[in-house]
Formats: structure tokens, sequence, C-alpha cells
């Protein structure tokens, strides 16, 4: 009796979700739920416009912030509807992907150099400074060379602990493209990527391990997204930029690191700007998606609904980036933005009127 | 008479007709026994068949990665997913240090619990205490130890190694062992207690006649007998030590390169495989997380099925 | 002579407390580990805690309602799937205990028994989700069910072997097939047993992480379909530990404790129901 009572709820429950289940062919009923996955940087703002997203229109986004690196893989092995990236592919991976690519810019954002000091000192780094402490060279908190810069601080005798990211990370590729830029030993025994060979240091997982460590760990020093410095009132560093000037990270330097022209296909690094008051480590992120959307079983339905959803976050969701402290799309970048999504096609017909 | 001859010739084609049904009935269950029997032997193939699908799965996939490194993968230390070069020894290292860390640790503890239960204290409240809380360590998640090490451990290590005048970490290999051998505690001691139970009586009862003190009996007589299955145990802790990914991966640091001090960062290979799984882009990067799967897999299945021949053996004893 | 047992008592005397000390010594962790379960996490426990969905980074007021049901459907899924093949391997073993395939099947459920659960995860990935090319509740409750299936099968051997042979017999006696002896006479007499067995199994695989991470994928949504990613309760702890923020971190604990509840009653359930069981025969 107890047998067949248990055999016969399993069975009920089993039915019900495959029938749940049985949507596949979303031809048929609209669109309720889209997937996304990758970058942690504005994982914060994602988070914010998704949430309001869905209040409006009712489409639930499930977006895992598992690092840019596995934003790309997942919409490589297509797994996913979108892929978050602020690193933005090069030719050698778009020549892997299985069909092309196209890369819309959501907000701009900045790399924060934080630490954990007695007392949240604000110090002023030089981009030489950054370079030797993650490459090693410099070792301890008051090395000459940061107690030149900073000499009403006072620094500890302490070692430097250098915290990095250990998963697949655009805010590593960020960080180091501009790295690349501002010295060339680093630029030689180190290089730019997504995940690189880090000389020091120790590893967290996500912008969110990162200065979940700092915040933890005494004397230790890392780069993160500016929101999370701010949210975990973490002191951020002071950078000296390519016209010499030492420029605070905040909403209006990343803005003003924004001037360049960018390409069609939005993909530029905007690090080492020429702005005058630019601060140094300025980032586009992108949304990742198949430029044809009809692949594997996709319904147009699904298509449209992921695109709206990125002409909503460029447009009626830029109103949620300041409050994060993330910069808003240009005009210009916006113009872009609209082209690139126009050329977005279901079966060879643009999604987009 | 004529009521009775027909009343004969009813119960006869009745009883007839009872007997083919009970033909039938018999038939039809035997197609049933049939089936049945045919259908838990499918499943017991099946089963066989899962494993070794996995193991198979694992070689294919791994296929890439030992085309471009070969041997080499085993002892090179470059872990660099910009330039495809991947060498998985910072990993072994890892795992095997934090493992055998831990084992050493343990061993004390677990033989301590194997006796407490199995010769001082076979029956009683202490026993059963004892015992329910040591399974009770065996049943908490492994995510929940590497939270409770990350919010209790680390922060007491990190003011131990402020003493010392190390960096104040927290995280790393040491911490990492005192973490896993907290968890492998159960595993091993309470193999071992089974096995000092199965001490024959009549060798004890030889020993303690002879004049030996309950500290003799067990360094002359219990231990050498139970010695395998003490042995068993810790091998067994010994292969769920070298497995733990959740705890491991929230304390170890993630530093994918060869540790240069106990109290520093490392990588285990269960933990490198749950951090950089979701991201490995490239056939070369995928196929290297999957050897070393393929590597875990094979030592913890080698592990398991000499653990096994000693308890077998033992018992058969 | 006299000084030879002086020296032979203290050492007995000082190995007792050596092995007292380390014995009591072990279960600090666990002492240790649920009062502080206990005493962060019972402050966040209030109904809206259990009934609400988790909410944007920096906002008040979060749950794990959606943790709750997706663990509760990766659990149905696993036992679906595990417990008629486990307790249909399990009568095999039992039925045919010397043959090749019975051996095969229990060296190859020992060595399941002992593979990691991030490999097992990996498999999901490569099984399941690659094929399905989506993340799914489906793919997280294969992977637990492969967990799931080497505990149902050797509890279950171990319950049949216990029930006495004259059980069948009379069964046999009676006419009644094959079949039906061992489903409507054996397994039910061993049926404590195999709950025992389910309980243990549920009480492994309900606080399982690693798998998941690459089959159920997590989701901050509720989720009923079997064909989405869905999340679930170890994931939300390891996500709200690993994170920078402070509320989140309030969350953690008091998923935690109602993770180690959940696990550990069962636990202490299986075990009880065992040792009433064991009495009868």
């Amino acid at each position: 009796m107890k047998k067949s009572l248990f055999i016969s709820i399993f069975t009920i429950l089993v039915s019900v979700s495959l029938f749940t289940g049985c949507g596949k062919s979303d031809k048929e009923e609209p669109v309720k739920e889209l997937l996304g996955a990758g970058a942690t940087f504005p994982y914060p703002l994602y988070s914010k416009m998704f949430d309001e997203y869905n209040k409006s229109k009712q489409i639930k986004i499930n977006y895992q912030s598992i690092g840019s690196g596995g934003g790309i893989q997942q919409l490589t092995s297509k797994t996913v509807d979108f892929g978050a990236s602020d690193a933005f592919l090069s030719d050698e991976q778009i020549s892997k992907f299985p069909a092309p690519v196209v890369h819309i810019p959501t907000c701009l954002g900045a790399v924060v150099i934080t630490y954990n000091l007695e007392g949240n000192p604000t110090l002023k780094f030089t981009p030489d400074i950054i370079s030797d402490i993650y490459m090693g060279k410099i070792k301890n908190w008051n090395d000459e060379k940061i107690t030149k810069l900073n000499p009403d601080v006072k620094l500890p005798s302490k070692e430097i602990n250098v915290v990095h990211r250990s998963d697949g990370s655009g805010t590593t590729f960020v960080f180091s493209t501009y790295l690349t830029r501002v010295s060339d030993e680093w630029k030689k025994s180190v290089g730019a990527g997504t995940s690189i060979n880090w000389p020091v240091g120790l590893g967290g997982k996500g912008n969110e391990g990162v200065s979940g460590l700092v915040n933890q760990t005494p004397g230790s020093i890392g780069y993160v997204e500016l929101i999370y410095a701010l949210q975990n009132k973490l002191p951020m560093g002071t950078l000296q930029n390519k016209s010499g000037n030492f420029i605070v990270p905040s909403l209006k330097s990343t803005n003003a690191a924004a001037n360049s022209t960018i390409p069609d296909d939005t993909r530029i690094s905007l690090t080492n700007s020429d702005a005058a008051d630019g601060y140094p480590i300025v980032s586009f992120t992108w949304i990742l998606l198949y430029k044809e959307q009809k692949y594997d079983n996709r319904s147009e339905a699904k298509a449209k609904a992921v695109v709206n959803l990125i002409w909503w976050m460029t447009h009626e969701g830029q109103q949620y980036n300041e409050a994060l402290s993330y910069a808003t799309l240009t005009p210009e970048a916006v113009k872009k933005v609209e082209t690139n999504l126009k050329s977005i096609t279901y079966d060879g017909k643009p999604i987009l009127q | 008479m004529q009521a009775d001859s027909l009343a004969i010739d009813n119960s006869a084609v009745y009883s007839g007709v009872k007997a083919v049904s009970e033909v039938k009935n018999i038939k039809k269950f035997r197609i049933y026994d049939f089936f049945f029997k045919k259908t838990i032997g499918l499943f017991a193939i099946l089963f066989v068949i899962l494993l070794l699908g996995i193991f198979i799965t694992l070689l294919l996939r791994s296929i890439p990665s030992i085309q471009a490194f070969g041997l080499s993968y085993y002892t090179t230390t470059t872990w660099n997913p910009v330039e495809n070069q991947f060498g998985s020894l910072p990993f072994l290292t890892g795992t095997i240090v934090t493992s055998f860390i831990a084992l050493i640790i343990t061993i004390p503890f677990s033989l301590s619990i194997s006796l407490f239960l199995g010769e001082y204290f076979r029956k009683g409240f202490f026993s059963n205490f004892l015992r329910n809380a040591v399974e009770l360590m065996g049943g908490i998640p492994s995510v929940i130890y590497g939270f409770w090490g990350l919010f209790f451990l680390v922060p007491i290590m990190r003011s131990f190694e402020e003493k010392m005048g190390m960096p104040p970490l927290g995280i790393g290999i040491f911490t990492t062992s005192l973490l896993l051998f907290i968890m492998i505690i159960p595993y091993s001691a309470s193999l071992g207690r089974e096995v000092i139970t199965m001490v024959p009586q009549n060798l004890k009862e030889g020993a303690l006649a002879l004049g030996a003190t309950k500290f003799e009996l067990i360094k002359s007589v219990i231990v050498p007998y139970a010695r395998s299955g003490i042995f068993a145990g810790i091998l067994l802790a010994l292969g769920r030590a070298l497995g733990e990914t959740m705890a491991v991966t929230m304390v170890i640091g993630n530093k994918n390169a060869l540790p240069t001090s106990l109290f520093g960062p490392a990588n285990t290979m269960a933990s490198v495989i749950a951090n950089e799984f979701t991201e490995a882009v490239g056939d070369v990067y995928l196929s290297s997380l999957v050897q070393i799967a393929l590597l875990l897999f094979v030592v913890t299945t080698v592990i398991s099925i000499i653990g096994k021949q000693i308890i077998n053996r033992f018992g058969k004893v | 002579m006299k000084s030879n047992i002086k020296i032979r008592k203290f050492k007995n005397a000082l190995f007792k407390t050596l092995i007292f000390t380390f014995a009591i010594l072990s279960c600090v962790p666990l002492v240790l580990i649920l009062y502080n379960i206990v005493q962060e996490g019972i402050s966040s426990l209030n109904i809206n805690f259990l009934l609400n969905l988790p909410k944007p980074v920096g906002e008040t007021g979060g749950g794990i309602s959606n943790a709750l049901v997706g663990t509760l459907i990766l659990i149905i899924i696993s036992s679906v799937i595990s417990i008629p093949l486990g307790v249909g391997i399990g009568v095999y073993l039992n039925e045919n205990t010397k043959s090749k395939l019975s051996y095969y099947v229990r060296l190859s459920a020992d060595i399941l028994m002992g593979t990691p659960s991030v490999v097992i995860g990996m498999i999901g990935y490569l099984w399941v989700v690659k094929q399905l090319n989506t993340f799914s509740a489906l793919s997280g409750g294969i992977a637990l069910s492969i967990m799931m299936l080497p505990v149902i099968i050797s509890s279950t051997e171990e319950t049949l072997k216990l029930l006495p042979y004259s059980l069948k017999e009379s069964s046999f006696a009676l006419g009644i097939p094959y079949y039906a002896t061992v489903l409507k006479v054996v397994l039910p007499a061993g049926l404590n047993g195999i709950i025992t067995g389910v309980m243990l199994g549920v009480a492994r695989i309900a606080g399982e992480t690693a798998p998941l991470l690459f089959t159920a994928f997590g989701s901050p949504f509720m989720n009923f379909n079997i064909l989405k990613p869905v999340s679930s309760l170890p994931q939300q702890v390891f996500i709200y530990a690993t994170s920078p923020y402070k509320e989140w971190h309030a969350l953690a604990w008091g998923a935690a404790f109602v993770l180690i509840a959940f696990v550990l009653t069962l636990n202490i359930l299986a075990k009880t129901l065992s040792r009433r069981w064991k009495v009868q025969f």
C-alpha cells in the first residue's frame, strides 16, 4: 500500500514536471525566460536592470555571473541565449566561434585599485608602481617608491598581499591590457588576457571574490570594478593617467575617459586614453550574441525577446547606470549599438525594423 | 439417477475449465517472471555500463590534451589559458600535499575514536554519543564545512600568521589541510572501529590472562590483528580527501602555481575543475580539465578497489 | 619487578588518557560548527526568508524560496531515477549473489561511491547539458542520481540479505510466482531498510554543490520546469558565502542552517528507523 502510494505520487510529480517542461517548441507560447551568463563586472547593474525588466515586462532573465570567460564559452556551446564579457573577442577568438557574433556595449565601468590598510588612507599610484607590485618587484607597503609618492601617509612595513582573479575574467583583460600599455616589461613577460599567468598573488572568484578577499585580508591589494569598492566601502587608489594627472576613480572621470572614437563593431579598449581628466582604466562591457539567431531550434519569438531586451538595456535601461556608478553610453555609442542590433537576423530577415 | 449423472458431468466440465485456466495463469506468470528477471538483470548490466561509460567519456574527451602535451602534462607547472599551455603539476602537488597532511593529522584522532568505540566503550552512553557524533560529522555537506572554515578557521589562522610574522592570508594549504582532516575523520574512524570489534575474543583473553595491561593488549594484539582494516580505513579517507571540492575551493587561495609555503595559497585538482570548467574555451583547455578529472577518477578508483580488497580479505580471516 | 609493573601501569593510564583526549577533541569541530551555524543562522530565519526570492545585490529582504524548491525538484528527479534502478539492482544482487555480473556490479558500486562529485558533475555536463544545449534541473538530477545509486544498491542488498529465506519459501509454496514474491512479499518486508537507504541517499545528495555547478547552473527565479536551470540550497550557500556583501553573508548562515537541519534530521531519522527495524528480526 505504502509502495503504491509512493509510486503514484512520483508519477504525478514527474508527469507534472515533464508537462511543464514540454514547452520545448516555444513557437506557440510567448517567451517568459531568457538565459545569460558571463561577466561579474556589470553584475550589480545587470541584476538591477533584469529585476526592473521583469517587473515591467514579466520576462525573467536568469543571469549567472560566472566570469567573462564563462560567458564566452557558454555562448560558443550555445547553452545560453547571450553571453556577457568585458573582454571583446579577438580576431582569433571570433574565428573559433561557429557563427558570427555581435558585440553590444551596455555601459562603461572603471577598474579601480583597492586595498586593505589601517585607517583606509587614499593612496596615489603611478602605472609603474602598479605593474611592479603585480610583477612582485615591489614587495612591501613601505617601499620607497610608494612612500615618496605618498609622504603624508604612514605606510606599514608589511608585505603586500596581491589578489587577482582565479577565473577567466574580463576585468582581468581590462586591467592587464592597461598594464601592457603602460609597462613594456609587463607586455613582454606577462601579456594581456582574460586568464593570465600571474607572477604573484592569490586568486578570488569573480569581482565578488576579489573584493571579499581584500576586505578580509589586511595588507592586501586587488583590482575590482568601481561599484564593488564603493559597496564594500573599500578605499580606492588615485591613479596617474597618460597626461600625468592623478585621477580619482568616479563616474565623472569614467565619463571623461570615453572620448575616443568607437569602431563600428564597438570592439575597442578605452584604457590609458588621452583624455586629460579621464581615469586610465576604463572599459566598455559587452553583451555577445549570434548575428543569425536561427540556430538549433530557437524560435523567432526567442530571438525577438533577446533583441528587445538588449534594445531596452541600451535605451530605457540606461537610467539605472549612474546610481550604481556605471557610466551611460554616449549618443555616438548608442548609434553604433542600434546599427549592430538592427543587423541581427532570424532566418536572414532582420529582427528589428 | 439422471440428476446425479448430470451433476457429475457438470463438475467434470467445471474442473476441466478450471484446469485450462490454471495452465493459462501459469503461462502468464512464467512470462511475467521472465521479464522481471530479465529487467533487473538489465538494470545490473546498465549499471556496469554506466561506470564504463564514465571512464570512456573521460578518456575520449582528454584526447586533445593528451595529444597536445603528452606526458609533460604531469610535469609542467605552467597553467596558461591565453597561450593554451597547460601543465597540471601545481594541482597534483596541491592535492597530494593537502591530502597527506590531513591524513597524518587524522591518524591519531581516528585511531583514538576506533579504539575508544571498539575497545574501551563498546556500549553505553559515551559510546552512543561518540558514535552518533562521528556519524553526524560524516553527514555534514562539504559546502558547509567550507563556509564554516572560511568564517571561523580562516580568521584564526590569520591572527596566528600575523603573530608569527607571516603574511596574514588565513587561507592556504595549512588551513585546507586542517579542514580536510576534520572532514575525513568519520571515514577512517568507522572502518577502524568495525575491524577492532572483530578481533577474536579468545586472542584478547589469552593476552589478558598472561597479565597484559589494556595498553599492551592494544599494542601487541589488537592493532597488529586489525592492522589491515585500519589501513583500509585510512586509504578510504585518503580517497575522500583527494576528491573534496567545495570546502577546498573556498579556503585554498586558488593560485594556479606551485605552492611556495605551507601557509601560502595553492590549488587542487578538484578545485581547479570547479573553478574553470564553465569557462574553458577551446578544445585544449576543456580537455586539459577533463584529463585532470580522468586522473582523479583513476586514482580514487584504484584506492576504492584496494581498500575493498583489504576489507574482503580481512573479513575472510 | 615491582617498578616494572608500575611503569607498565603508568603507560597504560597515559595511553588511556591520550585516547580519551583525542576522541573527545574530535567532537569539538562538530559542536563548534553546529553552534556557529545555529547562532548566526537563527537570526536570518523568518517567514520571509523562506518564502521570498533572492533580491538584487544591495537590497534587503532576499530569501531562499527558489533554492528550497530547486533542491526539492532535484531530489525528486534523482529519486525517480535511482530508486527503481537501485532497488532492482539490489534485488538482483541478492538473488544472484555469486554470479560474475554481481561481482562487477558490486565493484562498480564501490568505485562510484568513492568517485569525487565534481567528476560526476562533469559527466552530467558532457552527457546531458551538451546534448540538450541547455543547463537544466534534469541534468542536475541525473548527475545526483548517479551519486545516489550506489547508496540505494548497497542498502537494499544489505536489507534483503537479512531477511530469512523462509519468507520466500512460504510464498513459493503458496504458488505465488517469482515476480509477485519479490514485489509483494520480500520488498514490503524489507521496506524499512530500503527507506532507510533512500533517506541516507537523499541526505547525501541534498548537500552536494560541485556537480550542480555545471548542470543545474542556478537561477534567481522560482522554476518548476525541469528543462531549465534551477537553484539549489547548497549552491546558494556557496554564492552567498563567497560574496563580499554582509547582507548576503547573513543569508548564507540562514541557508546553511536550513540545509544542515534537513540533512542531519534525515540522518537521525534513518538511524532510528533502522535501529527499530533491525530489532524485529
